[in-house]
């Protein structure tokens, strides 16, 4: 390899912010295209990257990490850190995810931001590195460094680009998550003092760390993940931060920033701590059961189309921790493409709240009623990731929640079939709560007058959903791709499990 | 001593020497400058200290001498502080240039009594005598008491001079009476001497310990640690921005040098009772000064709080000064938050005096609403910052706190390393309201743009970002800088 595709991928982001630094506030319609094509480009080398992964197993899926870097970066008294990338199996979707999601979310944006546009799509540009960086990382230190800085644009995006209550949540969102990562900081830094080395991959070959102290570790980790996640209890932020975020926020933060958390949990605690991994497996499923069910209840309750999606998140994120903590292949497979689905079907979501917030600047359901006439592209459409999100058979939501509970049923790990049996719950009542919301914003009559003047979206808007609804559909008839691509990481993962 | 004695001592401690000389002719020059020239004596103060700094960067790395008798030790150790103690000497006269014309308190003393103040300073950091250490205590104070006082007009500078001597005065009591009992004890004000004679047994160590519990309690005065922080805020409020920002800093580390080379290089046997003292401490200094600074609405104010917390996160280093293997690497990582915060400090407070107006106003977080949309440069500086004092990666605080939080673990600390991750996000709170009320407020804040303030903003900022991202040859340095005693 001639080029570092990782560290292209990671870093492309920040040469359209050197662009976008030099151009003047007034052209916002250059800024907004310099920001798209960075992404587009960003996107197409991740394509670029996707191939070369697959090319470097020679036939097969390779189980390993792949066009890695590693070069000495900061030596601190003794220890080396090292600038250590790459992607195996379990990263690669999460990137190209991280990647697909930018270019949709800036051309979400079009209309939506007009105040301090060079601002946005700097610090938005920022977060994809960030993102990126999350997801490639293999050195705790750098792992750390990344992790962090998503927070500082995200919390600009959410505190000036946000709802009324921008600023408390801007806040809190910063706090809850700072309050988990430096317990994590905590437990980075006494794997470097007890292992003397951060990298990931030496790590887990050392292994050798005390049941008890490992459990410590665990459950260090554990805190700055499941903030992130959010389980239950630790969601709360999550509802203030997505409500109050903007569009484009929103869809970052539930497609990708949420997933880091569950990434987390996956290359890190499951890896380096195994017997813990298993001990605390019946815990952490017992605690995502609880967020499905209590998620779906909440959301239920809700009469803002926004919170409704917020909270549906907490539900379907505890069925990803529940796959993952089955610690079976079936469990951890449907885990990872269920990261997936939410990042597209729940970004597509709040992409849909997003255009008719645009329009009528309410989100409460009961403003609305009869959209289906007024505006039926657009009803179509919602119809259609309504669904993905419930788990119809057919669609991406389905394929995931069926192997998560399939995995989770015959989990040793967990040990108990119940879990899976209260969780398969939360598939009904997510028909439940969505169905609802369809029903009262796109059935019956158009009893309102506000609403029977409402354009249907145009072709930028439709542009911007028909990608998602693409995988929607690809993932839900033909999923085997995207089974195969992380199946062999996962095998090997499952392996250095007791 | 023979003249080439003396001359040969002198060269080792050149750029203490240089700056002394530079200081007293500086005077001399004031007095016969026209009161509209007196921009001048900052360009000439500013080229004494880059001259100073010259030479000590020249001499970093040549081999350890003890001048003077032994009275004075010229390491790596002190040359690392002089370079730091010189740095800030060249941003505290680049922010007070423009800052005094604009108060109308400008007076050729203030760059000669900062050159004074930094010689103090150079002298605490490579003293190697309790006598000494209390000299360049003395050295360094005075100066900063008449600072604090230079905007005579105002009566918080005066109550802050005041205050700030008084209770420098008191502190200095505790520090003599420590050395007199150590003397008692040992029968040495010598580092090297005592040490020596505690491995032969020949010192009473109760009353060594009395002594040096109670230098630590004078020192910490001068470093502001709890509870001997009182004078602070008061202080750091009253005084003018620059004598602010430069004591915080200059002040602070010379006191660290001092605390670290007795406790480091000359008590290590009695680390069984002070190790506890100090990470109760630090503990406490962390904790209050996080908290307290939640509560304040003037940005003097809460930075001087913050400098408080700082302090303990700095004194954390000094708690497994027992464990030589540790303490090696524990020294580094307090030199190398000293620089992190450093230029972390002198960044927010050029930004700060940026705003300030005549008769304390802009000092107000409310002054600050509306500067991300007014001035965009100026408030992202302010938010690097905001985030190095928080700790957020990328910026050189959080190195600092990683180095930091890393070398007590390894002395077995975890607890005390807990507390620090805690309190730091209870600082997070306050640091970024600051951010808040920049960004997400609308507002007509006033700056002044003056062309040496901008540029202490700007390389700090870039610094603190930079850095932090290549920051191996930093902490290179750091890590070479051990102590030595003789």
């Amino acid at each position: 390899m001639d080029i570092d595709l990782t560290t292209l991928v990671t870093f492309l982001p920040l040469i359209g912010v050197l662009v976008l630094l030099f151009m003047k506030g007034e052209q916002k319609n250059a800024i907004r295209w310099v920001a798209l094509l960075t992404s587009l480009v960003t996107f197409a080398v991740s394509i670029v990257l996707l191939v070369n992964f697959i090319a470097a197993g020679n036939g097969a899926i390779s189980a390993d990490i792949e066009l890695e870097t590693k070069v000495p970066w900061i030596s601190l008294g003794g220890w080396q850190i090292y600038y250590h990338v790459g992607v195996d199996g379990l990263s690669i979707l999460l990137v190209l995810l991280t990647t697909f999601l930018v270019p949709l979310c800036i051309l979400s944006t079009w209309s939506a931001v007009e105040d301090r546009v060079k601002d946005f799509m700097i610090f938005f540009l920022l977060l994809e590195t960030g993102m990126v960086g999350v997801f490639v990382a293999l050195d705790l230190f750098l792992f750390y460094v990344f992790w962090e800085f998503t927070l500082v644009p995200m919390y600009f995006l959410i505190g000036i680009w946000g709802g009324p209550r921008r600023m408390y949540a801007a806040i809190k969102f910063f706090l809850y998550t700072m309050a988990g990562s430096i317990l994590m900081l905590l437990a980075i830094l006494w794997l470097g003092i007890q292992q003397q080395t951060f990298s990931v991959p030496e790590l887990i070959a050392k292994g050798g760390i005390p049941e008890n102290i490992q459990l410590w570790l665990f459950l260090a980790f554990a805190a700055a993940f499941a903030i992130k996640v959010p389980m239950w209890p630790l969601h709360s932020w999550l509802p203030d931060a997505h409500v109050e975020a903007p569009t484009a926020g929103s869809v970052i933060l539930a497609g990708v920033l949420l997933k880091m958390g569950t990434y987390g949990f996956l290359r890190f605690n499951l890896s380096l701590f195994p017997e813990a991994a298993v001990r605390m497996a019946p815990w952490i499923a017992g605690l995502a059961v609880v967020g499905i069910i209590y998620g779906a209840a909440v959301s239920y309750a809700q009469q803002d189309v926004k919170k409704l999606v917020a909270y549906s998140s907490v539900s379907h994120l505890g069925f990803v921790m529940l796959g993952l903590f089955a610690l079976n292949p079936q469990g951890v497979q449907g885990g990872i493409l269920q990261m997936i689905n939410h990042g597209l079907s729940t970004g597509a979501l709040f992409l849909i709240v997003g255009m008719i917030y645009e329009r009528r600047h309410t989100r409460d359901m009961d403003a609305f009623g009869g959209l289906w006439k007024v505006m039926p592209i657009y009803g179509l459409i919602t119809l259609i990731v309504t669904l993905s999100s419930m788990g119809l058979p057919g669609l991406n939501g389905f394929v995931g929640e069926f192997s998560i509970l399939l995995g989770a049923f015959g989990s040793e790990a967990i040990g108990s079939p119940w879990f899976a049996g209260l969780a398969a719950l939360g598939v009904i009542l997510a028909a439940v709560y969505m169905l609802k919301m369809f029903q009262k914003m796109f059935l019956g009559p158009v009893d309102k007058e506000e609403n029977k003047v409402l354009k249907d979206i145009n072709w930028r808007e439709i542009i911007t959903l028909v990608p998602l609804l693409i995988f929607i559909f690809w993932i839900g008839l033909y999923p085997k791709p995207f089974f195969a691509l992380m199946a062999p990481a996962v095998e090997k993962l499952l392996a250095g499990l007791p | 001593m023979t003249l080439s004695l003396l001359v040969d001592n002198l060269v080792t401690i050149l750029p203490l020497a240089v700056l002394a000389v530079w200081a007293c002719l500086l005077l001399l020059v004031d007095a016969f400058l026209p009161r509209q020239h007196k921009g001048w004596i900052a360009l000439l103060a500013a080229v004494g200290l880059a001259l100073a700094m010259g030479i000590a960067v020249a001499r970093f790395g040549f081999p350890t001498e003890a001048p003077f008798g032994g009275m004075v030790v010229v390491d790596r150790f002190s040359t690392f502080l002089t370079v730091l103690f010189l740095g800030s000497g060249l941003a505290g006269v680049a922010v007070a240039y423009d800052y005094l014309k604009r108060m109308e308190i400008e007076r050729g003393e203030y760059y000669a009594l900062l050159l004074f103040s930094i010689c103090g300073m150079m002298l605490m950091g490579m003293a190697a005598d309790l006598i000494v250490i209390f000299l360049a205590l003395e050295l360094l104070s005075i100066p900063l008491y008449i600072l604090a006082a230079m905007a005579a007009h105002h009566n918080e500078s005066l109550e802050a001079g005041l205050k700030y001597f008084l209770l420098g005065a008191f502190s200095g009591g505790f520090l003599v009476y420590g050395v007199a009992l150590v003397f008692g004890a040992t029968g040495t004000t010598q580092l090297f001497t005592i040490v020596e004679m505690v491995r032969y047994g020949q010192a009473n160590l109760s009353l060594l310990l009395i002594g040096s519990a109670l230098i630590m309690i004078g020192l910490g005065f001068k470093v502001g640690v709890v509870p001997f922080h009182m004078w602070t805020p008061d202080v750091y409020h009253g005084a003018p921005s620059p004598v602010t920002a430069f004591m915080s800093v200059g002040a602070k580390a010379g006191g660290f040098a001092a605390l670290m080379r007795i406790f480091v290089a000359a008590f290590p046997s009695l680390s069984a009772d002070m190790t506890t003292v100090f990470w109760v401490i630090s503990a406490l200094t962390m904790f209050l000064g996080n908290v307290v600074a939640i509560a304040q609405s003037n940005i003097k104010r809460m930075l001087a709080y913050s400098s408080i917390a700082h302090a303990g996160y700095i004194l954390m280093a000094l708690v497994p000064f027992g464990q030589a293997a540790v303490s090696r690497v524990s020294v580094a990582s307090a030199l190398f938050y000293l620089v992190a915060y450093a230029f972390t400090s002198f960044g927010a407070w050029a930004v700060v005096i940026s705003l300030e107006k005549r008769e304390g106003g802009g000092l107000a977080l409310d002054d600050y609403a509306g500067l991300g949309r007014k001035h965009p440069a100026l408030a992202a500086a302010m938010t690097v910052f905001m985030l190095s004092f928080t700790g957020v990666p990328p910026t050189l605080g959080f190195m600092g706190k990683f180095f930091l939080f890393r070398s007590i673990m390894e002395g077995g600390f975890v607890g005390l390393a807990l507390i620090g991750v805690l309190t730091s996000l209870i600082s997070a709170y306050f640091y970024l309201r600051v951010v808040v009320v920049m960004y997400m407020r609308e507002g007509e804040p006033e700056v002044t743009s003056e062309p040496w303030l901008q540029l202490t903003v700007f390389v700090s900022a870039i610094a603190v970002v930079v850095l932090s991202l290549f920051s191996t040859p930093l902490l290179d340095w750091a890590s070479r800088a051990v102590l030595q005693l003789f």
